[in-house]
Parts: structure tokens; sequence; C-alpha cells
């Protein structure tokens, strides 16, 4: 590498939820993903940097923080994508606990998934005949358009609607409920029907699909969470919850 | 602050909500006008001459305006909510911000 | 207390939308009919007058906009100003109150 590398400025938020930003100097390499980034100021700079990863390849949902503002995975964030002025600005993720540096604590997100039902539950009684799923089935394909969430909290944190009604159960545990009420062989409605329209449910959605800006992996929980609205609405007119 | 208002979603809920707002505190003064004829047809004139100054009827064509717009963005969400969604209700936004500019500028054109 | 009253007000805010997409519509077209050459009492009592189709349509529509901006509102209060409970409640439920009757009296007081 050359000596005049370039250099990018970045402001690391650091400590708790009272903490502070601190500033790096850090050589700009082509096409470095902000982990990388973060991986070179904790091993040549500070070691004491807290920041979560494990799969580096967009994956396992870990490594999500407010990257110029945005909630985004670190690793598949090019640094020449999102760097504005030579600066890059790194949060942890909003709406949610700060641990320490760009850790969060996951727990409220991970609890409003177990409140929303986002547990597949099989039939009581032993299955004599299996439901055959055609993958052209309209249903099956609702499931399918919700089912790859990896849990990484991108759209809890941009949600402007948890950040002002912090019962709310949020984007990615609605649009789970959505996929399993899809799910012919889970056999938790009615009681997910209820648990996903108390007072923190999918009523408070405000269809401003900021969830849709930022999931990485294109989902639509705006999408999801309208279809949820119209089940309950369906089911409570009916009298059947 | 966070940055990602960046959808025009965000802006069609920020209208809504906004717009709504204004009419529903619009509300009781308006039906308290109307409530005037029950004092007699004077009561009312006297109101109505007022109400025929051109700045009067400038606020009112606003008025219709954030009517027409949290009409039309109000359809766009039970479009969403209620049927299947598909990706032209994108368009309601923009059909929402020209209809309701329409709708203000008809009754300004037909109150003059 | 019923732990999903939340989704009831939300439908029965929906679902007033949908009758206040019908009212609304007819009411701009009527008012951008009748603002031509102002307004007056006389002109207006002329229309309403003895109209009882019209007062029916009124007094629904009255209903479902007390309905529908009460319960905006309660969201509004609850999610921008923090204020929620017992003491919002008590307005809003006067807030509806004020608007049904004062809505409905000028209803009879232009009709009958």
């Amino acid at each position: 590498m050359e000596d005049n590398q370039k250099k990018i400025r970045v402001s690391v938020w650091r400590g708790g939820e009272d903490g502070t930003f601190e500033s790096f100097q850090v050589p700009y390499v082509e096409d470095q993903t902000i982990l990388d980034l973060l991986t070179h100021v904790q091993r040549t700079v500070d070691n004491s940097l807290s920041y979560r990863f494990a799969c580096r390849v967009g994956m396992c949902g870990s490594c999500a923080m407010q990257v110029n503002g945005k909630p985004r995975w670190t690793c598949r964030t090019l640094v020449r994508s999102v760097i504005q002025d030579g600066e890059l600005k790194l949060e942890p993720l909003s709406n949610l606990p700060v641990v320490k540096d760009l850790v969060v604590d996951m727990k409220p997100f991970f609890d409003k998934w177990q409140e929303a039902k986002g547990r597949f539950e099989p039939s009581d009684s032993p299955v004599t005949e299996f439901v055959p799923i055609k993958p052209d089935d309209k249903q099956r394909q609702k499931a399918d358009e919700a089912i790859e969430c990896i849990n990484c909290g991108c759209c809890y944190a941009a949600c402007d609607v948890v950040e002002l009604n912090p019962n709310y159960l949020g984007p990615a545990a609605l649009n789970r409920a959505w996929s399993l009420i899809n799910d012919a062989k889970d056999f938790a409605n009615p009681e997910r029907l209820k648990a996903v329209s108390g007072d923190g449910g999918c009523q408070n959605c405000h269809t401003n699909s900021q969830c849709v800006a930022r999931c990485p992996l294109q989902l639509n929980p705006t999408r999801s969470i309208a279809g949820l609205k119209k089940a309950v609405s369906l089911a409570t007119l009916k009298g059947e919850i | 602050m966070k940055t990602n208002r960046d959808k025009k979603e965000y802006w069609a809920s920020f209208v809504q909500r906004w717009s709504g707002v204004a009419l529903a505190l619009f509300l009781p003064f308006h039906f308290v006008v109307l409530s005037l004829i029950l004092q007699g047809e004077h009561v009312l004139d006297g109101f109505l001459y007022w109400a025929d100054a051109p700045l009067v009827k400038f606020a009112e064509a606003g008025l219709v305006g954030l009517l027409a717009v949290h009409l039309l963005g109000g359809f766009r969400l039970l479009v969403i909510e209620f049927f299947a969604w598909k990706e032209w209700q994108g368009y309601l936004i923009s059909i929402a911000g020209v209809g309701a500019t329409a709708t203000g500028c008809l009754f300004l054109l037909r109150a003059f | 207390m019923n732990k999903r009253i939340e989704f009831k007000l939300w439908l029965a805010h929906r679902l007033s939308a949908m009758a206040l997409g019908l009212f609304v519509v007819v009411h701009l077209a009527g008012m951008i009919i009748a603002i031509q050459g102002g307004l007056s009492s006389a002109e207006i009592l002329q229309r309403t007058s003895g109209n009882y189709a019209m007062g029916l349509f009124y007094s629904l529509f009255t209903i479902a906009a007390a309905t529908h901006s009460t319960i905006g509102l309660r969201t509004v209060a609850r999610e921008v100003l923090g204020w929620g409970g017992m003491s919002a409640n008590f307005v809003l439920i006067a807030f509806f109150l004020f608007l049904c009757a004062m809505g409905i009296s000028a209803v009879g007081g232009l009709v009958l």
C-alpha cells in the first residue's frame, strides 16, 4: 500500500447510552466494507472497541448498526457507497438499549418476536395426513415473500412507530407472524391473530415503509403487516376472535 | 434525528397525519358556524359576509385541499390495508398530491 | 378490560374512513358547486330546508367524522405528546360528544 494513501475520518460511538463519539483516521482501501474498517480500528488502533459480527457474508444478521444514520449490515456495506464528504458516522442500532460502543441489547427485539407468536406451532394431535403444499399455492407464495428474514433488526431500528411507541411489536416480529399465518402446517391460530392485535399490535403501523426502505434482503414487512390488519379485521368482524 | 426519511411513503404518512389533525381541529369551528343558523339567518349571514373576504377564501381553499389530500391519501391506505399489495400503489401518492392541488385550485376558481 | 380495544378503535377508524370516503366526495362536489357566486343563509336554506335525505346524509356524515377525528387525534396525542390514559380519553370523549351535538343540531337547524 502507498504511504500517501487517502484517509477517511470515522466517528464511532463509544460507551453506553450516555456515551460519545470518538474519531479515528483510517486508510481508505478500495472495496473495503464497514466491517473491514472496524476490524482495522480494533486490531491496530484501539482493541477495546466492541462490535458484533459472525458470518461476514450477510447470513447471520448480527452486524447491523447505524451507518451515517441508516441501519445497515456492516459486512455487506462498502465504505465507498455510503461515505459522505470523506466521513463516516457509526452508531449502535436505534430503538434498542446500548450495551457498549456499537453493541446493543437485542432482548426487546427477540422478546417481541415471541410475543407475536413468531414460533412455529404444530398440531396438538399426531398428524395422520400431511397437508400437501404446492409451490404455486397462494398461501405458500405469501409465506415465501416474508420467510427470508434473518432477524438483523434493521427494520426495527428504522421504524418510526417503534420510536414513538416502545410497546409496538415492530416490523420483523409481525412479518414473521404473517409468514406463519400462511403456513398450512401451523396451528397457532386464532391465538396468533390475538397476539398481533394487542396494544402493541399491527394496527400501530403507519404504512410509511421505512422498514421496506431499510431491509437488506428487500423484504416488505409493510405488506405483511397490511395482510395482518386485514386478517385480524375480518376475524374480529366475524366474531372469531 | 434519524436520516432514513428518504421514501415518499414517509412524507405521505406525515401529510396524512397532520392534514388529519388540522381537519379535526377545524371541525368544531365549522359546526359552531353552521349552528349560528339556529340563532337566525342574520347571524349566519353576518359570518358569511366576513367569510367573503379574499384571504378567508384562500384559507378555505387550503382546507379544501387538505380535505382532498386526506381523502386521497386515506384511499391509498385503505387500498393497501384491505386489498392485495401491488407495486402500482406507489403512484397513489402522486395521484393524491396532484388531485388535492387540483381540487383546491378548482375551489378557488369557483370562489372568485 | 378487553385487551384488544386498541385494535377495535383502529378498526372503527378504518370503517368510518370507508364511509367518509363516500361522504367527502359528495361534500366536496357540493361545496365546489355551491361556492359559485358566494354564500348566503337564504341560498343555503333554499337547498337544505325540508331536504330530509340531505339531513340523514349529513347526520351520518357528522357521526362518522366525529368518530374518525376523535380516534385519529387520540393516536396523535399518544404518539406525539405522550398523552394517553384516562385524562386523554375523557377529553376525547367530550370532543366526540361536542362534535356530535353541534353537528347534528346544525343539521337540524338547516333541514327542519
